[in-house]
């Protein structure tokens, strides 16, 4: 009979990727942002507000901010898997996390579609 | 077959090599941004608000406190991003030997550290 040692909830490979696509997006909207700063010279609060007022420039800015709050979920669960040993504990600051991560999703769906 | 082993774990006397200073930056600046979402989703806010709303934002980050936040999240995002690209790298197998790895790692400390300066004097 073989013996087998099943580990893990095998959530690994998809995180790993996870966090890989989401900083990829992240680096591209950076450097879109950036290159925006750069040609708008010091970007004026006028062109930044006709910017933001593009409904692509929201879709863009929702789908990099909601990779970044994905990003940070995988970055700050490791932190706790790393450090804390105690389960109970680890578990209250999973969903301190992920109640962090949920609230600052919601209010960036306001700032970025709250604008006219 | 559990075994106590003894453990050194005495951090003072650790001394990381300059890759392994730059991945625990990563860990510590990912962590800070972490901290600082809600409060740069703000700064957001206040970039897009009515003219009158922004010249109270413009007076509330002109105030030296708020500034050497900014400057320390802005460290985080570029120590961050600039350290992720490199192990991007590192995952497709490039710069894996040692005297690359440090010098990018060399690298990374050094523009993260001198852009933070040269934006932080610029917009002082």
């Amino acid at each position: 009979m073989v013996k087998r040692h099943v580990v893990g909830a095998h959530y690994g490979l998809r995180d790993w990727l996870v966090q890989r696509v989401t900083a990829v997006i992240m680096l591209v909207y950076t450097l879109g942002v950036v290159a925006f700063i750069l040609c708008a010279n010091g970007a004026s609060y006028e062109a930044w507000q006709e910017l933001f007022a593009c409904t692509w420039v929201k879709v863009v800015t929702t789908i990099s901010i909601t990779a970044l709050l994905w990003h940070a979920w995988v970055g700050v669960r490791d932190i706790w898997m790393d450090y804390i040993q105690h389960v109970g504990v680890r578990l209250t600051m999973h969903v301190l996390t992920l109640l962090w991560l949920i609230g600052s999703l919601i209010y960036m769906v306001k700032v970025v579609w709250g604008v006219a | 077959m559990q075994k106590a082993r003894p453990k050194h774990l005495a951090l003072w006397q650790i001394r990381l090599p300059l890759p392994g200073i730059v991945s625990i930056l990563h860990r510590i600046s990912g962590a800070l941004m972490f901290a600082a979402i809600p409060f740069m989703l703000y700064a957001l806010e206040g970039t897009l608000s009515s003219a009158e709303r922004f010249a109270a934002f413009k007076e509330c980050i002109a105030h030296p406190v708020t500034k050497l936040f900014l400057l320390a999240v802005l460290w985080a995002y570029l120590h961050h991003a600039c350290a992720g690209t490199r192990f991007l790298f590192l995952d497709i197998h490039k710069g894996t030997d040692l005297k690359t790895a440090r010098v990018t790692a060399y690298i990374v400390l050094a523009v993260s550290l001198s852009l933070t300066a040269i934006i932080g004097a610029l917009t002082w």
